[in-house]
């Protein structure tokens, strides 16, 4: 079964069905219902990672570097964690600048230069065409080693002939089938559906068969992972395997490798172009975001069991590269290990497509078109439609990079193996993460320091992996790499400047990278931009502006017939007709002057096709003036990174607004219940006034007209005349006080004073009446001596008060007032507490506003039965008084008595200090 | 879930993700058992699936427009 015939037939029946696909994805998409529009598809097409370097390379490295083939993955798992910051703003960019490749992009955020785009490609190309030999390598070796089973299936290529490898026939293939649907569209920004499908289904074929030979040899060859690892842990010589030892480097190596994945995933041309190219929604990113680091999960499940057995079982001196054919070709089965094969085929063509695509339009438009319109402007404008031309640069350039890549693979392919050109590879796309994510997000990176940093990165990539490389294969002195060139020590590649130790990717990714950025920020802090370099770095760097999309940044005159000449020369004239006509502002005659947008269109379509850097020579070729207009899109980004402030500071002032707005309501209400409040105090005045004035009038009148009135009856209703006189004048000097107080014309004759002996006068002059009510009066002095500075009458006035107060306030049935005096820091503190109902939180101050009390004192009259009320006024002038003397006067709960507690504060004036200098200590 | 707030578990995660993946914590669960294989690999594969599996979460309950 395992005949060249069958083997043959199989794998070419596979590129058939590969044919099949793309073309059923293509006509589906012409129909307007793409089979690939959704986030899985997009995630099984950025698979293209996984080339036959993972699907052989990775057992083989299992099996010699330890777990370091996981570094390979791990570092695109956090690049896609990344995505919906990183990734989506270089989709973002690519889909209104229409970037056609990550030379197109680097070119295009360096002011659309031509000559770093065509470096981008030139190291791309030279750093790639090993990657492809690569390739056709695994399928040329796999393809030997199915055949030649069990004997070794060392590579004999150089004694064949190129028409007996199968790889250069299958790179044949490969040519059509990227020229069939590689280059449909002249515009390379857009999807290649049908390739995408194909790429999408090679994805599955390859899982689906490196996780069927997965299972065979831990289910079949071993009794589960278990009894696999049991064997491992048996045999001496694996048990160091696993571990950081075997890993190239150590810990140093583990950080480079997994820098360098993270980097070469974003960079890779073929990641580029599944990643950001063929995109078509961005929303997809989320999906692919987790779904893609699983694929790559499940993919290495079986990697490290199928490199243990391989290790354990008696298969033969074989290269562990080989392993997933030889176990089941070993155990003399004839299916899988055809499976086995196919998934190979199907990750090696995979990306051999992708990644011949992406070279191919990065050659076209940055190295060839450039090169044609410069030289040979004038020829190739005299032709009639160049859209036909520019498909046909392409296709040639598809099948020579695959000729080169085979030609790289029949020279030097022997010597390597393919883990170490894989690297090698990676390290060299990894040249161009500095220019283009520095410059997605610095402002300042220019030109000349990305074109040198990058000439800088790829001669140290070359030096330190390139020519090491040729050394190896013989091409080169040997002697170059163990005594440096020329007998320099401290030259040699694989230890530049002495730094020995590190496994070589590792130490060449740090010189180039280290030169590459360092030149990179260096040269551009001391280098100006040109203006078209500063709009397109504002443009990249604020990509994710949401003012910048559908913004006309032309200003140059043309007329449309111009334009539409211009296009129909590169494009073709149904694109042509379609650009114009989707202007959505009717038909516009030829000799109309251009609107800015359609300029804009225009330039965006033809850089789809051509690269940015080509556009814009073309259109400047056609628009008279400055075409682009820089001022007016520099303001555009000013004004709306100014208008996002303004909204900013607005958004800041309504807010204020309607805080002060609130509380201006609050204040309002409050003016209201203090106005009502005022009014009731009139009302409450007028009334107490008018109590005593009736009576002191009717018993006037008693006396006036009844003559004949007993001698004590007159005597009693003058005694009354009197009383009433005192309440009232009582009242009206209340009433004055607190006029006073309020207008600040209140008079105080401070002199220092014994709040001791002040307050047992005050319990003396309210003992009698006290008594008279029931009330039990405590007196709690803790000190003999109390001097404070105060006028001793108001004092006295204000403790009479608050006694006065607690005794109205204090139980009904069994009521107690305490005082209490006692020192407190450098005050006095005294305090009058009740076992009344106290007062509650929110009230507390309140109960110091005269009218609110009030208030109180009426709701209050009631409970109060058989003891007078007061005024009101008494709380609110002893708060006024107190304060005039420096102390403060407030509410608490009541210590001992669960009723209110009003504590006066005084500071103490213990060595006859002046008041003002006792304050300002106690404070 | 606010956008800014996504933005910052996102960032978490991804910190998170690179402080699991290198030395430091790597070179602890580089001990082999008592006899066999270090524990590395097993290690690197469960902590993979769990930033997956946060990543799977954080992604699926993002707004739509976030």
């Amino acid at each position: 079964m395992r005949t060249d015939a069958v083997v043959l037939t199989v794998a070419f029946g596979y590129l058939a069905l590969l044919f099949v696909i793309a073309a059923w994805g293509d006509r589906r998409a012409e129909q307007g219902r793409s089979i690939i529009g959704s986030p899985t598809v997009y995630a099984l097409s950025i698979a293209v990672y996984c080339t036959a370097w993972t699907f052989y390379g990775s057992v083989g490295r299992a099996a010699e570097f330890g777990p370091s083939f996981l570094l390979i993955y791990l570092g695109p798992t956090l690049a896609m964690l990344m995505a919906p910051f990183m990734i989506r703003k270089m989709v973002r960019i690519a889909s209104t600048q229409r970037i056609t490749s990550i030379a197109d992009f680097i070119s295009a955020r360096y002011g659309k230069s031509s000559s770093l785009g065509a470096l981008v490609a030139l190291i791309a190309l030279i750093g790639i065409t090993p990657y492809i030999a690569l390739q056709l390598k695994a399928i040329t070796l796999s393809h030997a080693v199915l055949v030649n089973y069990p004997e070794a299936a060392e590579l004999r290529l150089a004694e064949e002939s190129f028409w007996v490898d199968k790889s250069f026939w299958v790179a044949l293939v490969l040519a059509v089938f990227i020229i069939l649907f590689g280059t449909r569209h002249l515009d390379a920004s857009e999807r290649h559906e049908g390739m995408v499908a194909a790429i999408a289904f090679e994805s599955l074929v390859k899982l689906v068969a490196f996780l069927t030979i997965g299972v065979f040899v831990v289910f079949v060859l071993f009794n589960g992972p278990v009894d696999l690892f049991s064997q491992v842990a048996d045999s001496p010589q694996l048990v160091g395997a696993l571990g950081l030892d075997a890993v190239p480097g150590g810990a140093t190596g583990w950080v480079g490798t997994l820098v360098l994945a993270f980097l070469a995933f974003l960079t890779l041309p073929r990641q580029f172009q599944v990643l950001v190219v063929e995109n078509v929604d961005e929303r997809h990113l989320k999906r692919a975001s987790w779904l893609f680091p699983l694929y790559l999960v499940a993919i290495n499940l079986f990697v490290i069991p199928i490199a243990m057995a391989g290790l354990l079982l008696p298969i033969g001196n074989h290269d562990p590269d080989s392993f997933v054919l030889t176990l089941p070709l070993s155990a003399g089965l004839e299916g899988i290990p055809l499976l086995v094969f196919i998934g190979g085929l199907s990750a090696a063509t995979g990306m051999v497509i992708v990644e011949t695509i992406a070279l191919s339009t990065m050659v076209s438009n940055q190295l060839i078109m450039p090169l044609l319109l410069r030289s040979k402007r004038l020829h190739l404008s005299s032709q009639g439609e160049l859209a036909g031309w520019l498909l046909g640069i392409r296709r040639i350039a598809i099948v020579l990079i695959l000729l080169l890549g085979y030609l790289y693979h029949a020279l030097i392919g022997d010597s390597y193996s393919l883990v170490t050109i894989g690297l090698v590879s990676f390290a060299a796309a990894a040249q161009f993460a500095p220019a283009m994510l520095i410059g997605m997000y610095w402002r300042g990176a220019t030109r000349v320091g990305a074109s040198l940093g990058l000439i800088a990165g790829f001669l140290i990539w070359v030096y330190t992996l390139l020519l090491p490389g040729f050394a190896q294969s013989g091409w080169l002195d040997a002697d170059f790499l163990t005594l440096g060139p020329w007998g320099i020590e401290w030259l040699r590649p694989y230890a530049l400047f002495g730094l020995e130790g590190w496994d070589i990717y590792t130490h060449s990714l740090l010189w180039s990278l280290l030169a590459n950025v360092g030149i990179l920020v260096g040269v551009s802090l001391f280098t100006r931009q040109t203006p078209l370099e500063q709009t397109q770095a504002a443009l990249f760097t604020n990509a994710m502006n949401p003012g910048l999309q559908h913004t006309p940044l032309w200003r140059g005159q043309t007329t449309c017939g111009e334009l539409r000449s211009l296009l129909s020369r590169y494009l073709g004239a149904v694109a042509t007709a379609r650009i114009l006509s989707d202007q959505g502002n009717g038909s516009l005659a030829d000799a109309d002057p251009a609107p800015p947008s359609l300029i804009a269109r225009a330039e965006q379509a033809l850089s789809g096709a051509l690269g940015s850097a080509s556009a814009r020579v073309l259109i400047n070729s056609v628009v008279r003036g400055e075409a682009l207009d820089l001022e007016s899109i520099l303001s555009i980004l000013d004004t709306t990174s100014q208008t996002l402030e303004y909204n900013r500071r607005l958004e800041q002032k309504s807010n204020e607004l309607a805080r002060i707005g609130e509380e201006l309501r609050a204040a309002n209400e409050r003016l209201r219940e203090l106005d009502r409040l005022k009014d009731e105090f009139v009302a409450m005045v007028s009334h107490e006034l008018r109590t005593p004035l009736t009576s002191i009038r009717a018993f006037a009148e008693i006396l006036r007209d009844g003559k004949d009135l007993p001698e004590e009856k007159r005597i009693h209703f003058l005694e009354v005349v009197v009383l009433e006189s005192q309440r009232l004048s009582r009242l009206i000097e209340e009433i004055l006080d607190l006029a006073r107080l309020e207008s600040g014309r209140l008079t105080l004759t401070p002199q220092k004073l014994d709040l001791v002996a002040l307050a047992r006068h005050s319990v003396d002059a309210v003992h009698r009446l006290q008594e008279d009510r029931g009330v039990t009066l405590v007196v709690d002095i803790d000190v003999d001596e109390a001097p404070v500075i105060g006028d001793p009458d108001r004092l006295e006035q204000v403790i009479i008060n608050l006694l006065d107060n607690a005794g109205k306030f204090a139980d009904d049935d069994d009521p107690r007032v305490r005082l209490h005096l006692a020192p407190h820091k450098r005050h006095f503190r005294l305090s009058v507490e009740d076992n009344g109902p106290g007062i509650a939180g929110d009230e507390r101050e309140r109960v110091f506003e005269k009218f609110h009390q009030i208030k109180r004192f009426s709701g209050n009259a009631g409970k109060a039965k058989g003891r007078p009320r007061g005024s009101g006024l008494g709380l609110p002038i002893s708060r006024g008084i107190v304060s005039h003397l420096g102390g403060r006067l407030w509410v608490e709960d009541a210590p001992q008595l669960q009723g209110a507690c009003l504590v006066m504060e005084l500071p103490s004036a213990m060595d006859g200090r002046e008041p003002g200098f006792v304050q300002k200590v106690g404070d | 879930m606010s956008a800014p707030r996504h933005h910052a578990r996102l960032i978490a995660l991804i910190a998170l993700a690179t402080l699991v993946f290198s030395p430091p914590l790597v070179l602890i669960f580089d001990r082999p058992p008592e006899a066999g294989a270090s524990w590395l690999p097993l290690y690197l594969f469960v902590v993979w699936g769990l930033v997956i599996a946060l990543g799977a979460w954080l992604m699926e309950h993002q707004r739509e427009d976030g």
